[in-house]
């Protein structure tokens, strides 16, 4: 049955990807207003209880990436409020945001993930940097990938080269936590497939190839309109694109995700290898999960809506 | 979130029921000419009060020499499209103003940076700088400088410092764009003369009431020699035919009808406290090694980072621990002031700012303790830079 109260759509908050959730949040607001009904664009600060408190029967959409909209925070306070939101649950937000906890899980479901170690920042201090460097130099050998714990975007992420190289990348990982992730430096093809569960029925959307123009999908060629060639779908086998798919449901299923997500995946050797999963994927013009509806001839409104519906089953 | 980031001003402090009424009367009374087209050059009776208003900083000015403009920041880039071609070359302190760095850049002419000391933009390294590009056969345009309490370090230019800078734009024939968007909030001393009140020939002047009224209104002007006027006049005419017509109505009865200078006095003491706190705070929290310019009024203090430290690099750690900063490569045309940054006053209360300075010391010194863990002693790639160049020295006093 479809919600017929007003629709809440969350951007913005305080995270380094502020910016980015504004945009994804005009995009969603826009395809739901679309449909009909009544949409509320609000930004996750101290007035937005107030104002849930004063709706009748409202839902809530939650479109904010990085911090407070994937730490499953957001989605706790609206439990304690009794909102009904699109998206997944507190704890399952969390597992699929740390990404220390969502790639030992989904590896353990025979999924190809890079090998990596996962480093506070008082463990270089107690240790000494330099032995801990020589040590993942020699493990994961160059180059290799230094990340924040918690973030997303890419933010705080580089692509080491050489040993020289380590104590600045280090150094940005740690800006955004104070926890690091160094993993191999997976060379293959990059894609990204989005799963969508408007009945209960995870269902993956065609793969989606990502070809940067400057080599580096950073954050810069995530956002400018471009910087990146995307290709919708991917042009692959049915084989390895099945596989990928297999690998971004098995991911939702094992993280406990719901509603929506997106799986980064990198393709090496037609063996899809699984990076991260997002349960809060982007949606602006730019975004990878919209071109992945279009190329699987779905319209985003209709989809925004029927995420909303399924949200108040 | 404390964000010491923005320059917006704090206009909670203004009678705004009694201003709404007075619109509304104005509506009723001259709603018909106030929401009409009107004069390319700005509206008589405005440029006659904005007379009143610059005398306050002893410049002596007829109306007809007054172009309104949308806001200060249109009176920049109209100065520039009379003035420049592209290629030309633009002198501005190091560092200077963001949104005039961009208009200069936008009509593409190069800007280069002159250094400042505590005293404002050092005259000799001005002087060097006119002659070194002259003989490589450069078109140097103008001066713009900011003399009050500049943006972004807060520093202003002693009453000698300006007297030098007048006589050193006869000497080599330069013009001076004066732009002076905080002269009247000065919160320690009464406003010195400004640069155009030196010199009626060699100086064009930007004045604005976003400061000392209210930015919403957009109006500034223009206060430039008789040919000059004239072609900022057409030029104002092709970009927007006229100034905004209500805003000059509204602010000509805001100063016709309320005791403005009682209302600047108002906000001297408002931004006095906020300014203070920040004082207050930094020797408390900042690490040694750090730096930071102690200014007599306006908006801003420019805090330089102990040595090795990058501020763009490190805004994510300072938005994590929620404060924000203007990192100091914005203020600069070259790619310097990686190790310096903005830090506003002028909006968050006394209570928020000490917090914002709490948390950014605490920021400072985690960035310096995963620097020294991962033997970054400097940053790489840092330009080398010049003394003078490193810009203005903290104020002891």
């Amino acid at each position: 049955m479809a919600h017929t109260g007003p629709i809440v759509v969350l951007a913005g908050g305080l995270s380094h990807e502020r910016d980015v959730s504004l945009r994804s949040g005009r995009r969603v607001a826009q395809a739901l207003r679309s449909q009909g009904g009544e949409v509320i664009e609000a930004d996750v600060n101290a007035d937005l209880v107030e104002l849930l408190s004063g709706l009748s029967n409202p839902v809530a959409f939650p479109v904010l990436h990085g911090g407070v909209g994937e730490d499953g925070g957001l989605q706790q306070a609206l439990e304690l409020l009794g909102i009904p939101y699109v998206g997944s649950s507190p704890e399952a937000s969390r597992r699929s945001f740390n990404k220390d906890i969502s790639s030992p899980l989904v590896a353990a479901h025979s999924v190809t993930v890079p090998p990596r170690a996962v480093l506070p920042h008082d463990m270089f201090r107690e240790l000494g940097a330099k032995h801990l460097i020589k040590a993942l130099g020699q493990r994961f050998g160059y180059p290799l990938m230094v990340k924040p714990a918690r973030s997303g975007s890419a933010l705080g992420a580089t692509r080491v080269n050489e040993p020289s190289e380590m104590p600045q990348a280090m150094v940005s990982a740690f800006s955004y936590g104070d926890v690091a992730i160094v993993e191999e430096f997976i060379v293959g093809r990059e894609v990204a497939v989005s799963v969508v569960e408007t009945d209960g029925a995870p269902q993956a959307l065609p793969v989606v190839e990502i070809q940067p123009n400057s080599g580096i999908y950073d954050y810069n060629a995530r956002y400018t309109a471009g910087e990146t060639r995307f290709i919708a779908p991917a042009e692959l086998s049915d084989e390895v694109a099945a596989a990928c798919a297999e690998v971004a449901l098995t991911a939702h299923s094992v993280l406990g995700l719901r509603h929506l997500s997106r799986a980064d995946l990198i393709i090496r050797d037609d063996v899809p290898v699984f990076i991260e999963t997002n349960s809060a994927p982007g949606m602006t013009e730019t975004s990878l999960l919209p071109l992945a509806v279009e190329a699987a001839g779905l319209d985003f409104g209709a989809l925004c809506r029927q995420l909303v519906d399924a949200a108040v089953k | 979130m404390v964000s010491l980031a923005g320059g917006m001003p704090n206009i909670a402090d203004l009678p705004r029921e009694a201003i709404g009424a007075a619109i509304s009367k104005l509506i009723a009374e001259n709603g018909v000419q106030a929401m009409q087209y009107g004069s390319g050059q700005g509206e008589p009776f405005m440029r006659d009060k904005i007379t009143e208003v610059m005398a306050e900083e002893q410049i002596a000015a007829h109306a007809d020499d007054i172009v309104i403009t949308c806001g200060s920041q249109q009176g920049l880039d109209l100065v520039t499209r009379v003035f420049c071609d592209p290629g030309d070359v633009i002198l501005a302190e190091a560092p200077s103003y963001v949104g005039a760095l961009g208009t200069f850049h936008a009509n593409q002419c190069e800007v280069v940076h002159v250094a400042m000391d505590e005293h404002g933009i050092v005259p000799q390294m001005l002087r060097h700088a006119v002659h070194t590009l002259r003989a490589a056969g450069r078109k140097v345009k103008f001066l713009y400088t900011i003399p009050n309490f500049q943006n972004p370090t807060g520093v202003s230019q002693t009453l000698e410092r300006r007297r030098e800078l007048v006589a050193l734009a006869h000497e080599v024939d330069l013009l001076i764009l004066e732009d002076n968007p905080y002269g009247l909030l000065t919160l320690d001393e009464q406003p010195l003369p400004a640069l155009r009140a030196l010199d009626a020939e060699k100086v064009v002047y930007l004045g604005s009431f976003s400061k000392t009224f209210a930015p919403g209104f957009r109006v500034g002007w223009v206060l430039a020699p008789h040919a000059v006027r004239e072609k900022l006049v057409l030029t104002q005419e092709s970009a927007t035919l006229c100034p905004p017509v209500f805003s000059q109505f509204a602010i000509a009865k805001y100063l016709d009808e309320f005791d403005w200078r009682g209302q600047i006095l108002v906000f001297r003491d408002m931004y006095r406290a906020r300014r203070d706190a920040m004082l207050e705070a930094l020797p408390e929290h900042m690490p040694a090694g750090s730096q930071w310019t102690h200014p007599r009024g306006g908006f801003f203090v420019w805090l330089t980072l102990p040595e090795g430290l990058d501020s763009q690099a490190m805004l994510p750690r300072a938005v994590t621990a929620r404060v924000a900063y203007t990192p100091g490569t914005a203020f600069y045309a070259d790619g310097l002031g990686s190790r310096n940054m903005r830090l506003s006053f002028c909006f968050p209360t006394p209570e928020r700012i000490i917090e914002g300075v709490k948390r950014l010391g605490e920021v400072i010194k985690a960035e310096l303790v995963t620097r020294a863990t991962f033997g970054i002693d400097v940053t790489p790639a840092q330009p080398i830079r010049r003394d003078l160049t490193v810009g203005p020295a903290p104020d002891v006093n």
